[in-house]
């Protein structure tokens, strides 16, 4: 089992989400983050002059797949997420020691 | 003189929507601060409805109106409203109950206190601002107010005019304001620290409240409802609108309009046409409106940005700065022909209105800079001014007052 842990842009969220549920991975947690990279920031303004603001609210995708479904996984979230400019966001993967669905007991594979 | 039921309808309508103004300016100061001082922010200007409210019927309205001394103060001859009834006062807004004089000159008071908290957000110790304002209230703004409206009070003697608190409300409130800020200094972190405002939609909806309370603050205080109310309400609404209009056109030159200045900017327009708003013409209105949005968004950015004073919610750059010139341009533009109990401008010919304008500038700004000065240094030598380091950083909703604005899941 392995954990996918996507950061993406906010409005990337409808067509990444029906990319996988299309895939049959309906499952997942979405929350709002903030965080910076290459992007870097965006420039407010106050009633006169102007601030910095270089954390940018972005959206973290979690998802816990078996390890055979990790590259169509990535592959749905690249696909949909990308717009080929800076702040397209990041997928990282992380082993899972185990999965336990709380209505039922059950353990790992019948879990996810 | 008989009670006029139309002039007492409108001028207790008139206090109602001074009063609202109040709460308004707390929303309005509330979304500029950051998240974790967005109650402490409100509750400084709304704890003055409290205190303000009390201490003017107690002795306020008396030092402020009562029977004159030496054109610096009024009696004591009102004390505990003792002799403020129904019946008309000889002497002030002689066609509607003395009481609905009173309660009116209440909510400039209280507004006025509340204005100056805005310059020292985020970092004044709740307890050491209501001292403050008692002695801000009694040293400052009782005499000022008698000066310029008190029967035989030395600034209106002298002709100065000031049709709604130009100089009573806003260079008092303003300059006082400059001379807190240098007593406390900046707020930790600024300027490099990004300030970010916590609710902007909530700063529009205080300067929507502010703007609709000021038509009862201007055409009220013609203190009638005939024409005179009515050519106020007018000027008013124009300044506020050239004065929004003109901020959006600057701030949008400097790169986006933004929704902060535009909403700043009707408010510096009302704070400005204040003292002129039943002097001028309304077309004059629309010069002195543009005007207020030029000279201010410059004061500010003069103050703030290149000074470095940290006068948080640039409370002089708006009412000091837009009183000042409200005040002169009633010099400059008022004419006899709109009220003729007020005076001709340069315009018509009279120079010597612009002179007592000044006048009138120089001793309300000079006399609430110094006094503002002394009674701040005085409260912060006996109990201080400023909060802790922890409790600035924590904020002050919390460390203050113990609440938070916004509850969540997370607890």
């Amino acid at each position: 089992m392995k954990k996918i842990e996507a950061i993406i842009r906010e409005e990337r969220l409808d067509a990444v989400k029906k990319a996988l549920e299309e895939k049959s991975y309906f499952g997942m947690t979405v929350s709002e983050v903030s965080g910076r990279g290459k992007q870097k920031g965006l420039t407010l303004q106050w009633r006169v002059g102007e601030y910095r603001v270089d954390l940018l609210p972005k959206l973290k995708i979690e998802l816990v797949v078996l390890d055979d479904d990790v590259a169509p996984v990535i592959d749905a979230i690249v696909r949909n997420a990308r717009t080929g400019d800076a702040g397209d966001g990041k997928i990282f993967v992380l082993p899972v020691e185990m999965a336990v669905r709380v209505r039922t007991g059950d353990r790992n594979e019948a879990a996810i | 003189m008989p009670i006029n039921t139309g002039d007492t309808a409108w001028l207790l309508m008139s206090s109602a929507l001074v009063m609202l103004m109040t709460p308004g300016l707390a929303l309005f100061y509330g979304g500029m601060v950051r998240r974790k001082n967005v109650l402490s922010t409100i509750m400084m200007s709304f704890a003055c409805l409290g205190l303000v409210g009390l201490l003017w019927v107690l002795y306020g309205y008396s030092l402020s109106f009562g029977t004159d001394h030496a054109g610096i103060i009024g009696g004591f001859n009102f004390l505990g409203l003792n002799n403020v009834g129904q019946d008309p006062s000889p002497i002030y807004a002689t066609t509607v109950p003395h009481l609905a004089f009173m309660i009116f000159q209440a909510m400039f008071a209280v507004i006025t206190v509340a204005l100056f908290t805005g310059a020292i957000v985020e970092r004044v110790k709740f307890g050491a601002l209501l001292v403050f304002s008692v002695l801000w209230l009694t040293i400052v703004y009782l005499p000022v107010a008698h000066w310029v409206w008190g029967s035989g009070g030395w600034l209106a003697k002298l002709g100065v005019l000031d049709f709604a608190g130009g100089m009573v409300v806003h260079i008092n409130a303003g300059v006082s304001a400059l001379a807190l800020v240098m007593l406390l200094g900046r707020r930790r972190g600024f300027p490099q620290d990004a300030m970010e405002p916590s609710n902007i939609p909530m700063v529009t909806l205080g300067a929507g409240l502010l703007w609709f309370g000021w038509f009862g603050f201007n055409a009220g205080s013609a203190l009638t409802s005939g024409g005179l109310a009515s050519s106020a309400f007018v000027t008013t609404n124009i300044a506020a609108a050239a004065a929004a209009f003109t901020w959006m056109i600057i701030s949008w030159i400097h790169k986006r309009p933004t929704i902060l200045g535009t909403v700043t900017g009707a408010v510096a327009g009302l704070a400005t046409i204040t003292p002129a708003a039943g002097y001028v013409t309304p077309l004059a209105a629309i010069p002195i409106g543009m005007a207020a949005a030029i000279v201010c968004y410059y004061a500010m950015l003069l103050f703030k940005s290149k000074l470095g004073f940290d006068d948080s919610l640039d409370v002089f750059a708006i009412h000091g700065v837009g009183g000042i010139l409200g005040t002169l341009s009633v010099g400059i533009f008022a004419t006899l022909s709109v009220n003729s109990a007020g005076g001709d401008g340069l315009i018509m010919g009279n120079a010597m209105q612009l002179l007592k304008q000044l006048i009138g500038v120089l001793s309300v700004g000079g006399f609430a800079f110094v006094m503002t000065l002394a009674l701040g240094k005085l409260v912060d030598k006996t109990m201080g001014l400023r909060v802790g380091q922890v409790e600035e950083t924590v904020g002050l909703d919390i460390s203050q007052h113990g609440e938070r604005a916004y509850g969540g899941f997370l607890r």
